[in-house]
């Protein structure tokens, strides 16, 4: 095993620089480090001045994307020992706009994640009094793949029409309009159909499907995009025959 | 949002980068994924092929031995060989993604994604079989 | 130009949102607003993982809820925040099954419960073993049904502004462009979770700093019962990623350098080959935990690159047991440690998991600053006692982030517009901000160092066992850090998301809650639930059947005194574990 490794770190402070630099920094290499705790050496002991975001080191909190190598990555479950001998290449997620250094705006995902209405809607709400909304294990598993996204937004950076058309709802939020469409206890599947179905919606999808392979939650976006289509597809034909039900 | 964030998503100092025109060579699936786009080509040529087989059998025996006469050249001998290559790949990657389209449950479990794309495949061999002994009959 | 809410929410996890939706759900007509300095789906919430504990079984009862959550608090709940705690608690998880939690089911479709450490019944609902992500994302995408709720995401609170001895809102920095903003309100409900980084070896995420009891504590609110630090016995020595009880009850051996099973030298039982209940490595957390540090002190511990620890082994179990069984704590080795436990023993230690104490408030979540909420895991109310339940902090964190938004919404009903004055309040913390970190000169001291340091003083004074002369010795030096705080230099000058100057501001919240930690521990002067004190082994009802409450003192050091602690129904006796 090497002592070290070298790890080329995107740069950009806005204050001071036009546009983004790499920046390469020789850190320790030990077999249970991911690309992460390399940053966190460099933030503490090289560079104060690196900026990135992080906060759980489990691969739940969502927090930690970025390019490694040209590949979007959880850096917290990415191990230096996986892209040995380096120097290993870590850049802010592609197709966002950079912030500073590693850091990305995310505010267009955020807006775009309420676009699709992602709660339960209902014509009649239950009262809590009369209990539960029953749902068996196997309704249950219909919508579960689905609601397992991290919103870590892998899938975009890994998404070239989101990168070629920035108005594209994109694979995470597609997925869970999906999740509650899915889910047994939510009435507002045609609803969410119609946003979906608007310009910006699913039809921009082209099906690289690159977005299931990078998701780090095997939530599968491509998947739910394809059903989707389907589904649209299959009511537009009802709407042309003379029997249809609109 | 806040009216305090309002100005974020468009902060002028926030860099976007711009997508090269050669994006598509960056990763092999890219690279699959402009292929399997590029077969929709193909799969229009042949179309046009199969609309001019059909004029020249419409318009007699010697129309129709003219046009067997071109598809004898070494162009379209080309263009059919390389035609029926991407609709081979055509084919595949799509058999291959209509599980992910197609989600079906029996007795509440879902049917697995090779079952799928293997009936696929299956009633692709069997079409083709039919038209084996169609055509080798006749 | 200030920005003016009738509720401000500080935090956006559990507690925070179930907060905000509560206030919403009260009265529409009132703007609640939510600032978090992580995007609310970050927030530490989603790491839980086994459940939440609300009684739903014919054969359960709120009483056995109650009298397990009293008896593992070893009395020193406050009885009537536990009863009303039990009593809620049902009505509010089925309140997030409507909401589209996926809790797990039982085959006729009704929510699936399971038992957990220190319950005689099943009570734990759970969501796979994700429970507290999905809650979180549950919680988070029911509020944006609610356009009453604003969000300020990424802006990070360094200043609680009191004016006319009432909360009026917050100084807080944008964290994206460094812009030092007042956000004012009606009523502030601080829900910023615990302080895990206090300490070098914890299951908490890097966010949880203790934010909120630093701010809640230096506007003048106490915290209560902040001697009570929760261990979990088995954490991964570097990451703290909590390898769950299940890896033992499976069959598990804990290790020590030697190959040898040394909890059979703390009357934990006998080493069986099978695992026996309550028994050895099935031994309560606590024992397991202080068994570690007899055996760190007798130097029978491996030491590594991140300290001492010991080993978990389930090699033995084999590869089928393993993936059958235990598939996430392979999954968690794999991915995150690069460890295979069929193949390799886990490197094991105890690691911080939760506070039991926080900021002092009442029942319905009231601090003692008027206009100031706390709820989940910042506040102390007290229903965790000396010692927290399994799986009653996710409930917690529903039962009273709703109370908690209930009362700051009728409370900022009443109140007139914050006044304008407290903006010259705003404006001198905007000056602080740029002369002690952003433009000041000269400096030598490094943020990672002095936090290393902090953490280092607390493991060896308020960890597993305490000790008076230890504990003298920590505060010394935790007042020597506050001082070497004020020489700290930052490399990072730069406004745009400045994730040095966020980082020191979390040190200095760290030194405050750490001071209130030891001087409790300090002052507590005998041993009860997860306060363990060599010097006074055993627990003193006549004495310290109390809460502990650290003022800040004029000097930054913190003062304590006591409050009696409320008991209706179930007066002090033995606690009994496991059963």
């Amino acid at each position: 095993m090497p002592p070290s490794v070298t790890l080329a770190v995107t740069r950009y402070r806005p204050e001071q620089e036009s546009e983004p630099t790499l920046q390469t920094y020789e850190v320790p290499f030990r077999k249970d480090w991911v690309v992460l705790d390399a940053l966190n050496y460099i933030k503490d002991n090289l560079d104060g001045s690196l900026s990135f975001r992080w906060s759980c080191r489990m691969g739940v909190c969502g927090s930690c994307g970025m390019m490694v190598n040209g590949s979007p990555k959880l850096t917290c479950a990415a191990f230096l020992s996986d892209y040995l001998p380096g120097p290993i290449r870590v850049e802010p997620l592609n197709y966002f706009p950079i912030i500073r250094d590693l850091v990305v705006d995310m505010t267009d995902f955020m807006h775009k994640l309420k676009k699709v209405k992602p709660w339960i809607i209902r014509a009649q709400e239950k009262p809590l009094a009369d209990g539960e909304y029953l749902q068996t294990p196997d309704q249950l598993e219909m919508y579960k793949q689905f609601s397992m996204c991290i919103n870590c937004m892998l899938c975009y950076s890994a998404c070239p029409v989101y990168g070629l058309e920035q108005s594209f709802i994109g694979p995470a939020a597609i997925a869970l309009a999906q999740r509650y469409n899915l889910d047994s206890r939510d009435e507002a599947a045609r609803e969410r159909l119609e946003i979906l179905s608007e310009h910006d919606g699913m039809w921009q999808c082209t099906f690289v499907g690159e977005c299931s392979k990078v998701c780090p939650k095997n939530v599968d976006p491509a998947g739910a995009i394809q059903q989707l289509k389907l589904v649209g597809a299959v009511d537009w034909f009802r709407f042309l025959l003379p029997w249809g039900t609109r | 949002m806040s009216p305090g964030t309002q100005y974020t998503p468009y902060h002028p100092k926030w860099y976007r980068r711009r997508m090269s025109v050669w994006w598509w060579l960056q990763n092999r699936s890219y690279v699959y994924f402009v292929l399997r786009e590029l077969t929709s080509v193909f799969v229009g040529l042949c179309a046009l092929l199969l609309l001019w087989h059909l004029r020249a059998l419409v318009q007699g025996p010697e129309a129709h031995a003219h046009f067997l006469a071109q598809m004898r050249r070494p162009f379209f001998v080309g263009l059919n060989g390389v035609g029926l290559l991407f609709i081979l790949f055509h084919t595949i990657t799509w058999f291959n993604l209509t599980p992910k389209a197609m989600v079906v449950r029996l007795g509440g479990k879902r049917v697995p994604d090779w079952t799928i794309a293997g009936l696929n495949y299956v009633a692709w061999v069997l079409l083709s079989v039919a038209v084996a002994v169609v055509l080798l009959r006749g | 130009m200030a920005l003016v809410h009738d509720v401000l929410i500080i935090g956006g996890g559990g507690a925070g949102l179930r907060a905000a939706i509560a206030a919403a759900e009260l009265d529409p007509r009132l703007d609640i607003a939510v600032v978090s300095k992580v995007y609310p789906m970050r927030s530490h919430t989603v790491s839980a993982e086994g459940g939440a504990a609300a009684v739903i079984k014919p054969g359960d009862s709120l009483d056995a809820h109650a009298y397990d959550t009293i008896s593992g608090g070893d009395w020193l709940s406050d009885q009537d925040a536990v009863e009303a705690f039990v009593r809620e608690a049902p009505a509010e998880m089925l309140q997030l099954e409507h909401w589209g939690c996926p809790w797990s089911r039982e085959p006729d479709g009704h929510v699936a419960v399971r038992p957990f450490g220190g319950m005689k019944l099943e009570r734990t609902w759970f969501a796979a073993d994700k429970t507290g992500f999905h809650m979180l994302h549950a919680l988070f995408q029911t509020t944006l049904k609610y356009d009453s709720i604003r969000r300020y995401d990424e802006w990070f609170v360094t200043k609680i502004l009191v004016d006319e001895g009432r909360c009026q809102g917050v100084v807080a920095i944008e964290v994206a462009t460094g812009r030092i903003q007042a956000v004012l309100a009606k009523a502030v409900i601080l829900c910023t979770g615990g302080c895990g980084k206090v300490f070098p070896y914890t299951t908490n995420a890097s966010i949880k700093n203790g934010d909120g009891m630093a701010l809640a504590y230096r506007a003048g609110a106490p915290l209560k019962d902040m001697e009570f630090v929760q261990y979990h016995p088995t954490g991964l020595p570097f990451t703290g990623i909590l390898i769950t009880e299940a890896t033992r009850s499976e069959g598990g051996w804990l290790l020590n350098k030697d190959g040898y099973r040394y909890l059979q030298d703390y009357d934990l039982g006998k080493p069986e080959p099978k695992p026996v209940f309550r028994s050895m490595e099935l031994g309560p957390r606590d024992r397991l935990s202080q068994a570690f540090v007899k055996e760190q002190e007798k130097g029978r511990t491996l030491v590594g690159p991140y300290g001492h620890y010991v080993h978990l082994d389930i090699r033995h179990l084999g590869q089928k047991l393993i993936d059958k069984k235990l598939p996430f704590v392979r999954e968690l080795c794999l991915k995150y440690e690069n460890i295979d436990p069929v193949k390799e023993m886990i490197p094991v230690r105890p690691v911080v998991h939760y506070m039991m104490g926080g900021i002092h408030t009442d029942i319905h979540g009231a601090t003692s600053l008027a206009g100031l909420f706390a709820a989940g895991e910042v506040a102390c109310v007290s229903i965790n006692g000396a010692n927290r339940l399994g799986s009653n902090s996710l409930t917690e964190l529903l039962v009273f982030g709703a109370r908690a938004g209930t009362a700051a919404a009728a409370f900022a009903s009443q109140q007139r517009k914050p006044s304008p004055s407290v903006l010259a309040q705003a404006q001198d913390e905007e000056r602080r901000l740029g002369e002690r970190f952003l433009r000041k000169t000269g400096g030598t001291e490094k943020v990672a160092a002095l936090r290393a340091e902090m953490q280092k003083t607390m493991e060896e004074s308020a960890g597993i066992y305490r000790t008076a002369s230890v504990l003298e010795e920590a505060a010394r030096k935790l007042r020597k850090l506050q001082e070497r705080f004020h020489d700290v230099s930052l490399e990072d000058r730069s406004y745009t998301f400045n994730t040095e100057l966020i980082a020191v501001l979390e040190l200095s919240y760290m030194l405050d809650v750490a001071e209130a930690i030891v001087h409790s521990a300090l002052q507590r002067r005998e041993s009860r639930g997860s306060h363990q004190r060599t010097d006074y082994p055993k627990r003193d009802d006549t004495q310290f059947l109390a809460h502990s409450l650290a003022t800040r003192g004029e000097n930054g050091s913190p003062r304590i005194e006591y409050l009696s602690v409320t008991i209706t129904r179930w007066p002090p006796a033995q606690r009994v574990y496991g059963r």
